[in-house]
């Protein structure tokens, strides 16, 4: 029996709907694939153009001009580790920022558990990830058939745990957001500035390891600092992480994701009534 | 056996004013205002009509202390005017949007038909948005699975479901959402409007399949402007007005209730807001109905009579006729245009003249709809029931009873009967829905 009742109280939630609903998140990321194929000629390789060109202008600026030391591992594939792992982080949270504003249509129709969405979107963003982390790959093997020392060892095992951090992270952070533009439209032209910053904040440029002693707490409240440098200590062997970083990083992620999921739930019962 | 609905004391507040202006900006600039103790720039912008339970205040209620029970198997049809609580009362249920007070208890899943078609991806085929639809309807895979020879027959898409939906007409494209609709396994179907959709053979197929699904023991709350489709497929009516139950009761008193509700022709419109795609663009203010040049709210039906609309256009719209259709018991008997062609409508007020033969009209309760509709791509707006009017009585000539149907027809017939054996011919001629030889025709 389903009980409809006033949004009142916070901790309302309804996960159980979720599970029941998880067909809806299977055809939604399929429908991304497919739409995101279907108009362009390039289709896949479009994902490739944006960290290339990124990594290329990192290399120019921040390592050519300004010089900054990328822990002895080749330039390129520094940025290139930094800016893919950043990357999916930065489209998951930008794309679910705006879930309840483009999905508004669809939300005035018909009701499922609007959770359905952001999850969607985190697991369809992990195309273009996985894209961009073959050609990583790649790079890395020529790296290595050139004789470079590159360990790229069991500890890869452990990535994927990497990668669900920051698709958590990405969607508590992207839920709180959408959650906040519902009453407030122009924080949604804070959010691209916002990520901006954030990956100014994370070593993402350079390396953890030229952190001055007096500004390491940003690595302890940042947790996409120890995600991002645990990315490269997995894909490329150099990179600085602590163990209570890390326990830092998936605390606070984990708060940010139960904060946004209290939110969402408690937003979407009286979302459809401000737009 | 528990009610398949049980709605108690529901209320649903909407705020006017701030309603959707929600910036950070604003917020600021209303309490910088209140901190200095200035009027808040930003307070009570009045949209549409005024609250109608108190006024000055920032909100109304769309629902108030709504309640009422619905069993297993029941087809409830649910009428009123535009903006009296209808879609709320749907939105509810269906959860869209949450109570301000009350409660719903549901037994049973129950898939809520606002639209047709909802989530349909242009980019996606036939077959996947068929799946991801039927998805977002609270069906899995599995039973899309089961379903989906039935949907596609049903479409009669069998040759298309491979093909990308854009490159549908709009018609196959209703057809198919439709079809996904249709086909849901939900013990509680809450459907709005979506036999408005399609072609005349499209609708009658829906209706026969809402039939089939009524008929199947699985409750349906139905919401209509089709009074005719409300009247063939409901085992009972409730009538909404002004966000509270103004009758629940058997289908044909509920519908009659609800036609005593409209307003008479020559009073202001209640709702002047048409629906379809012109409606910004287009109001009604007044339906009146003239005879030997008094307005009248009983016409008699041995003279002619003239039926105004006046309505303003706040753009001009090219192609324009507006349109009146008249209605009896919930079926529209005929529509008329003011021109058949379209002709431009320049912004301003607008004043259109129907008039209409003596009779025409058996006596009976009348309703008139309005509108207007563009020759060229069929644009619309359109209130469904404007007003309503009477044609009164007249014990004087038997051809105008009222229990003979809804419109005079003049036909020429005659009887041949065998009572020598040979057929003869007799002198009976007689007016639609008239069989009695001596009543013959009385009129030209």
């Amino acid at each position: 029996m389903t009980v409809i009742r006033p949004a009142s109280g916070w901790f309302d939630l309804h996960l159980g709907e979720l599970w029941r609903y998880r067909d809806l998140i299977y055809l939604m990321v399929r429908r991304d694939f497919v739409a995101q194929y279907a108009q362009t000629i390039l289709g896949p390789l479009w994902f490739l153009i944006q960290p290339v060109l990124t990594t290329a202008m990192f290399v120019l600026v921040f390592n050519r001009v300004a010089r900054l030391p990328t822990d002895g591992v080749p330039p390129y594939l520094f940025y290139m580790a930094g800016s893919v792992a950043w990357g999916y982080f930065a489209n998951c949270l930008t794309r679910i920022s705006t879930t309840f504003t483009t999905n508004a249509h669809i939300f005035g129709k018909v009701w499922f558990p609007r959770l359905v969405v952001p999850i969607s979107v985190a697991v369809s963003s992990l195309f273009a990830f996985v894209i961009q982390f073959a050609l990583l790959a790649v790079l890395l093997g020529l790296e290595a058939l050139r004789g470079g020392s590159l360990s790229f060892g069991s500890g890869l095992l452990l990535l994927p745990l990497v990668v669900l951090q920051m698709g958590l992270l990405g969607i508590g952070c992207g839920i709180v957001i959408s959650s906040l533009t519902t009453k407030y439209r122009d924080l949604v032209n804070l959010v691209a500035f916002g990520v901006q910053l954030w990956m100014f904040a994370t070593p993402v440029v350079y390396p953890a390891s030229k952190i001055p002693a007096r500004w390491a707490w940003l690595l302890a409240v940042n947790p996409m600092a120890p995600m991002v440098e645990s990315f490269r200590i997995l894909v490329l062997g150099a990179g600085t992480v602590t163990a209570g970083q890390v326990a830092a990083g998936v605390a606070i992620t984990l708060l940010i994701l139960a904060a946004g999921v209290v939110l969402f739930s408690r937003i979407e019962k009286s979302f459809m009534d401000t737009v | 056996m528990p009610p398949a609905i049980q709605v108690s004391e529901l209320w649903k507040r909407y705020r006017y004013g701030t309603l959707g202006y929600g910036t950070l900006r604003h917020d600021l600039q209303s309490w910088w205002a209140r901190v200095r103790g200035r009027d808040d720039p930003n307070a009570k912008l009045h949209l549409r009509r005024p609250p109608a339970n108190d006024a000055g205040s920032d909100h109304f209620w769309a629902l108030a202390d709504v309640s009422f029970t619905v069993e297993p198997g029941e087809v409830v049809g649910i009428v009123g005017r535009n903006g009296a609580g209808k879609s709320t009362l749907l939105k509810v249920l269906s959860r869209v949007t949450a109570p301000t007070r009350g409660e719903i208890r549901l037994r049973g899943r129950l898939a809520s038909l606002l639209e047709v078609g909802t989530g349909f991806h242009p980019d996606l085929t036939g077959r996947e948005n068929v799946f991801l639809n039927g998805a977002i309807l609270g069906m899995t895979r599995a039973e899309v699975r089961r379903q989906f020879d039935a949907i596609v027959a049903f479409a009669g898409l069998e040759r298309f479901v491979d093909t990308p939906v854009k490159r549908y007409s709009s018609g196959m494209y209703v057809r198919l959402a439709f079809a996904v609709a249709a086909h849901l396994e939900a013990e509680i179907l809450v459907v709005d409007e979506v036999l408005a959709v399609g072609d005349a053979s499209f609708q009658r197929k829906a209706l026969g399949r809402m039939q089939a699904v009524a008929g199947e023991g699985r409750t349906v709350l139905f919401v209509s402007h089709n009074l005719g489709a409300v009247r063939s497929l409901c085992t009972r009516g409730l009538v909404i007005a002004d966000g509270a139950i103004s009758f629940s009761g058997e289908t044909v008193p509920a519908l009659e209730h609800y036609e005593a509700s409209l307003a008479t022709v020559g009073d202001p419109l209640r709702s002047s807001r048409p629906a379809g795609p012109l409606a910004g663009v287009v109001g009604f203010s007044r339906v009146a109905v003239r005879q030997e040049g008094v307005e009248v709210s009983r016409v008699d039906p041995t003279r002619g009579f003239e039926v105004i609309v006046e309505g303003r256009a706040e753009t001009p719209i090219g192609d324009a006729a507006v349109a009146l259709g008249l209605f009896s018991e919930g079926h529209r008997l005929f529509s008329l245009h003011d021109s058949t062609e379209g002709v431009n409508l320049p912004a301003g007020d607008f004043r259109s003249h129907f008039e209409m033969p003596s009779h025409l009209l058996r006596p009976g309760r009348f309703v008139l709809g309005v509108g207007v509709r563009r020759a060229l791509g069929g644009d619309w707006a359109w209130i469904a029931e404007a007003a309503a009017f009477e044609v009164s009585e007249r014990w004087d000539e038997r051809l105008l009873q009222r229990d003979t149907g809804a419109l005079c027809v003049s036909v020429r017939a005659w009887r041949e009967t065998a009572s020598a054996g040979s057929f003869t011919l007799e002198d009976a001629v007689a007016g639609a829905g008239q069989s009695r030889r001596e009543e013959g025709h009385d009129r030209g």
